[in-house]
């Protein structure tokens, strides 16, 4: 099974997310999940005017890594993400590339005023993994309602999908690999 | 998968924003590229086709309002969309007063983002198909649907062509069958107003009060039956062209209503208090003779020279028997399109027939016989066997305008018109019924 780096990124204390997420991208890619911790300074993407951490310059720094055998590099954080011109990101990924980036911090219930749901939290966060990484292997967003490709905006609209890609995202996955 | 073939040009002098919002739009399928300012921006607008572009309004050099101006310049239909800060509100209201779509404030919501451009798309969309369905509109008002070569009905389509750019109430007559309702429609097309409504009303066709109701509309309770309120035909043509049909036949308290409607561009509906104003072209048809009727008293003459500004005359057709043929081919082709039948010819002996026949019905008559023709013949040709009998009949070896030729032509035409009632048509011809008898055998008259 060829490897991804899973890189937590301030995400301390959140091994459950991280098992959660490892079976998910096993199952769905095929992929060996090996956790490393950041080999960059992870406050370079910090913004103090916004309070956000650009995840561009963030994707940026995981690209940097030597490590050529892993397949993929996906950096999970709890912090909250953004790209200049749009107020957050769930993440962001390469299009077509090696790496992307997903945040928790507005998959939380707490963000939205409601009682923390672990078990949602996981969800979505697999959710957005998958999302993202599918970005990578040259994936656009997609219409069909719970295809895990649909664009997503509002954590409602990651509930309301799945966590599987549609058929037609499914083979193009499998072309580029 | 998302087949998006739309196509996004991003211009802003900060490397990040662009490569952030081009990322943002290539991961929802969009054709993206991006410019560093104006110069660059024109030259990729010359190199391709955008659909949308995303523009800062401040950037060094020519900014994003003249650049704007510029971009619409080369292609109007592009939809922009100025990016600013919040220091810039002010610019960006200058901009959408100089035609900018929408603008956005840094940093947006990505929901919101992702709305305005589908918002975008959708307009420029909706636009194009605008833009398509009037050209469509344009070729179908080529006085297409009217065929004719001989001199009589180039006359015709002269003075169509001519009086459809003007706004003048014109007045088509011809016997019936002669076509008058598609001289209407193609005043109508060739005219300013042609992408409004044309709105035909068969005066003849409706009582009086049916056609005060059905001309004037009518509010809700105005009569019984009344249930709901109800627009008028006038009120439905405004922008347009009013259509009236058989203009002869509307009594006289309606040709009041009507003439007061014409004068002033003002109705009430019935029942109602409230004039409505409208604007409106009138093109009215007939197959009586007006003036007889302003005679007798029957049609008030102030409506008459209302009604008669400018006249067509459709000449019937055993007056251009030329046509016939160039008719006949093309009812021939649209039938045999509509039924899906393979009718390619008509045969010269069955088109011999169709030239030498009288055509009381005129054209309409010509277009059922084709019709006709096509349902009981055998493809591609048609024969003479497939006309219809009172056509048919005249293919005895009798020279055409022999006195035998009319009489039969004649007694085949009463007896057809009194549908084979012997004593009827016995009656209209004044001869007994055993003379018509003896007629029908000499002449192999068959129902």
């Amino acid at each position: 099974m060829p490897p991804i780096l899973v890189v937590p990124i301030y995400f301390e204390g959140r091994h459950a997310l991280l098992d959660s997420l490892g079976l998910r991208l096993r199952r769905t890619f095929g992929l060996e999940p090996r956790i490393r911790q950041p080999w960059f300074d992870p406050e370079i993407p910090f913004q103090p005017a916004r309070s956000q951490y650009n995840s561009t310059l963030l994707l940026a720094q995981l690209l940097r890594d030597r490590e050529d055998e892993a397949e993929r590099v996906i950096g999970v954080t709890a912090v909250d993400l953004f790209i200049p011109v749009l107020t957050f990101v769930f993440g962001e990924a390469q299009l077509g590339g090696r790496a992307a980036v997903v945040s928790i911090h507005r998959l939380r219930s707490e963000a939205y005023g409601l009682p923390s749901d672990e078990r949602l939290l996981a969800g979505r966060l697999d959710k957005e993994a998958v999302h993202e990484l599918g970005h990578t292997y040259g994936l656009v967003h997609c219409d069909v309602p719970d295809c895990v490709m649909r664009s997503s905006t509002y954590v409602e609209e990651i509930d309301f999908k799945s966590a599987e890609f549609c058929p037609a995202c499914l083979a193009e996955v499998r072309a580029a690999r | 998968m998302k087949p998006e073939s739309a196509t996004i040009l991003i211009v802003d002098d900060e490397f990040s924003v662009r490569d952030s919002l081009c990322g943002w739009f290539r991961k929802d399928g969009y054709h993206t590229d991006t410019a560093e300012n104006a110069t660059e921006a024109l030259r990729k607008l010359q190199e391709a086709a955008w659909d949308v572009v995303l523009l800062d309004i401040k950037m060094p050099g020519m900014d994003g309002l003249e650049l704007q101006e510029r971009i619409h310049q080369i292609d109007p239909e592009i939809v922009t969309i100025m990016i600013t800060a919040y220091a810039s509100v002010e610019s960006a209201v200058q901009a959408l007063k100089q035609g900018a779509f929408d603008y956005i404030t840094k940093p947006i919501d990505p929901d919101e983002l992702s709305h305005l451009v589908r918002r975008a798309l959708d307009q420029r969309r909706l636009k194009s198909e605008n833009v398509q369905l009037r050209q469509k509109i344009e070729q179908l008002s080529q006085l297409g649907e009217v065929v004719g070569d001989s001199p009589q009905m180039q006359k015709v389509l002269e003075l169509v062509r001519s009086v459809a750019e003007t706004d003048a109430t014109v007045l088509v007559r011809g016997e019936s069958g002669t076509g008058k309702e598609l001289i209407a429609q193609a005043i109508h097309a060739n005219s300013r107003r042609r992408f409004f409504p044309i709105v035909p009303v068969n005066c003849g066709a409706l009582s009086e009060t049916l056609l005060e109701s059905e001309l004037f509309g009518h509010e809700k309770g105005a009569f019984t039956g009344a249930a709901y309120r109800r627009k008028g035909r006038i009120e439905m043509a405004n922008g347009g062209t009013l259509f009236l049909d058989e203009v002869g036949t509307i009594a006289l308290k309606t040709q009041v209503e009507l003439l007061r409607v014409l004068e002033t561009k003002e109705f009430t509906r019935l029942g109602g208090t409230r004039s409505t104003r409208v604007d409106f072209r009138v093109v009215c048809a007939t197959n009586q003779n007006l003036e007889k009727l302003v005679e007798d008293g029957q049609f008030r003459e102030d409506l008459y020279y209302r009604l008669n500004v400018f006249s067509i005359y459709l000449p019937p057709l055993r007056e251009r028997r030329e046509d016939i043929p160039l008719l006949a081919r093309h009812f021939l082709q649209k039938y045999s399109l509509q039924m899906n039948k393979g009718f390619t010819e008509i045969s010269p002996e069955a088109m011999d027939l169709l030239v030498r026949h009288e055509w009381p019905g005129n054209v309409r008559e010509l277009a059922n016989a084709v019709e006709r023709a096509l349902v009981v013949g055998k493809p591609p040709v048609v024969r003479p066997g497939d006309l219809p009998m009172r056509i048919g009949s005249l293919s005895e070896n009798v020279p055409a305008d022999s006195l035998a030729a009319m009489e039969k032509t004649h007694i085949a035409r009463i007896l057809e018109r009194s549908n084979w009632n012997i004593t009827r048509a016995a009656e209209v011809l004044k001869i007994d019924r055993v003379t018509l008898y003896n007629k029908i055998k000499k002449y192999d008259l068959r129902k």
